[in-house]
């Protein structure tokens, strides 16, 4: 059976919020009553059939064409399924998702990932800020799943993120790992300044030397630890660009802090 | 039913009584073979039998580094309990004083199931506040620090219905003849997976009887295949034999144990009437205590 697929007719004015369109209870959804669902645009609420061409297929499945970074909260609340997205998205893609998978052809907006707790996101291109991270007023960013971005991502990556596995293929903007919680960020690329402020617990895995570390992280030595093989194992099963670590049964560069709140998160590099 | 004999060997119309059992499995991994082998041994040493020791255990078998969790030498060591709740307090003892404390150990769980016993859960508190929890595929792991590094250890390891107990008894001319084919009948059901020998070298010299004259005593020695006992008491044994020794196998499956019993015999009896075996029996209790029988012609038919 071929996807469901909706295809955006023309970037739209405004932004709009898909959180609730594909949303479907035990029996499933049809695309007439997609078309009907209401949208809203602006200060006014309009059937999604008129933003959207909507072809009928699995629901299960769903391709959403010719998105554009104004369409928000793409998968917010999903459990199961799969989305695939061509083109970019708007902001808090996948927000609070606890299953199934999101695959982003091109870049995403701040906030992806927000508050998931299970299922994997994919991002071809660039994240914007607060990546995994938590929005204004919520004490954890992820809380599971996994989210790969294949580009860069913005400042404040995996911001109060509380579990799960963030991964950025590419370079990380400032303060990545801030606050964190638990969990585990990895980065390919360089990051910038203020990595793990504040964080608590959790692990911030770099290729990269970090630059301006904050002063309250301390250096811990070299050590070789014997979970990054296992840990590794599935980074480079999730994306292969992180067999660049390889091989992970070798002396690392691990800092501890952040030491202005209990000290117990890690930044290794290796 | 016609007599059966192997190579000469007689193998008696008996049965072996199994018990149901709780058992689990868990992989010790090291820097290298030797100090895998030291955890592992150490922690399956005393642990014969579940009525001294609370728990059986063994070595069940080497596994190469690609065939481990985090690619390093290890050993896969089967334990057996009475309880899943008995299984998991030995576990957690024997895990904690024994593989917490070898050099470059690592342990993870090798048997994959609904029901979970704590591995790392509570040997965690070790680490004072400093251990670190990890989610790794889905599964827990915890690196807890230790003065060589860390202590890696995964969170749970499942346990399963079990069978403890499969057993036969090799009489023979000599106790010369009866060792000698014992070890090698260890040697092929050391070979299989899936069981552990739990006794000295994998052979037991002690077999026992249910009761004892001693109110107090649960079981006793087995006098009736006691050759020195010969003329005092109901003996099985002809004026032929010299000595008998018995084999004791716990498997995770009824088939396990089947086919252990069943290479174990078939060593004992290569040996044959030429070297001094004599006849193969079986310890059981009359068959009311154990709800797994092993009939030993069965078994090797």
């Amino acid at each position: 059976m071929n996807p469901l697929r909706l295809r955006l007719r023309e970037w739209p004015p405004h932004r709009i919020d898909m959180g609730g369109l594909l949303r479907c209870g035990a029996e499933g959804i049809d695309a007439a009553e997609i078309a009907r669902r209401p949208l809203w645009l602006g200060n006014r609420q309009i059937p999604a059939g008129e933003l959207f061409e909507i072809r009928a297929g699995d629901p299960g499945r769903v391709v959403i064409a010719n998105a554009c970074d104004r369409l928000d909260r793409i998968g917010a609340g999903m459990a199961s399924g799969e989305i695939l997205v061509e083109g970019d998205c708007g902001a808090y893609l996948g927000e609070g998702m606890t299953g199934g998978r999101i695959r982003v052809s091109g870049d995403v907006d701040a906030y992806a990932g927000t508050g998931m707790a299970g299922g994997d996101i994919q991002v071809c291109g660039h994240a914007g800020d607060f990546a995994g991270g938590a929005i204004p007023g919520e004490r954890r960013g992820m809380r599971g799943g996994t989210l790969l971005i294949g580009g860069d991502c913005g400042d404040r990556a995996g911001d109060r993120m509380h579990r799960g596995l963030l991964l950025v293929s590419g370079r990380a903007g400032a303060y990545c790992g801030s606050r964190m919680l638990a969990g585990t960020l990895a980065c390919l690329g360089a990051t910038g300044p203020g990595t793990g402020h504040g964080m608590r617990r959790g692990t911030v895995l770099l290729h990269h030397e970090p630059q301006g570390l904050p002063p309250t992280f301390n250096d811990s030595g070299t050590l070789s630890l014997g979970f990054l093989v296992l840990l590794l194992r599935e980074l480079v099963a999730l994306d292969p660009a992180f067999g660049a670590l390889e091989p992970a049964r070798r002396p690392v560069h691990r800092y501890v802090g952040d030491l202005a709140c209990q000290g117990l998160g890690e930044i290794l590099v290796m | 039913m016609p007599e059966m004999t192997l190579n000469g060997v007689a193998v008696e119309d008996s049965f072996a009584e199994a018990f149901g059992m709780s058992a689990t499995r868990v992989v010790i991994t090291a820097l290298n073979g030797t100090w895998a082998r030291h955890a592992a041994e150490t922690m399956t040493g005393f642990a014969t039998s579940v009525i001294g020791c609370g728990v059986e255990a063994g070595i069940e078998a080497e596994l190469p580094a690609e065939q481990t969790p985090d690619g390093r030498p290890g050993l896969a060591v089967l334990l057996f309990a009475m309880s899943g709740a008995d299984l998991a307090k030995h576990l957690e003892r024997r895990v904690g004083q024994c593989v917490l404390t070898c050099p470059t150990t690592a342990v993870f769980s090798g048997l994959d199931g609904e029901k979970r016993i704590p591995l790392g859960k509570n040997l965690r508190y070790f680490g004072d506040g400093f251990q670190i929890s990890k989610l790794i595929g889905g599964r827990r792991y915890w690196r807890v620090p230790v003065m060589d590094g860390e202590f890696l250890c995964e969170e749970s390891t499942a346990h399963t219905a079990a069978v403890g107990g499969g057993n036969f008894l090799v009489l023979a001319r000599s106790l010369e003849a009866a060792l000698s084919a014992c070890e090698d009948a260890v040697e092929a059901m050391r070979a299989l997976d899936g069981v552990i020998l739990p006794f000295p070298g994998g052979v037991v010299r002690s077999g026992s009887k249910v009761g004892s004259r001693y109110p107090k005593l649960p079981a006793s020695t087995n006098d009736v295949y006691c050759p020195t006992l010969r003329g005092l008491t109901h003996s099985r044994l002809g004026p032929e034999v010299g000595a008998v020794l018995e084999i004791v196998v716990d498997g995770l499956t009824e088939d396990a144990v089947h086919r252990a019993m069943r290479a174990g015999i078939q060593a004992v009896c290569a040996h044959g009437e030429a070297a001094g075996i004599l006849r193969i029996s079986a310890g059981n209790y009359g068959g009311k205590l154990g709800q797994f029988h092993f009939r030993l012609r069965e078994v090797m038919a």
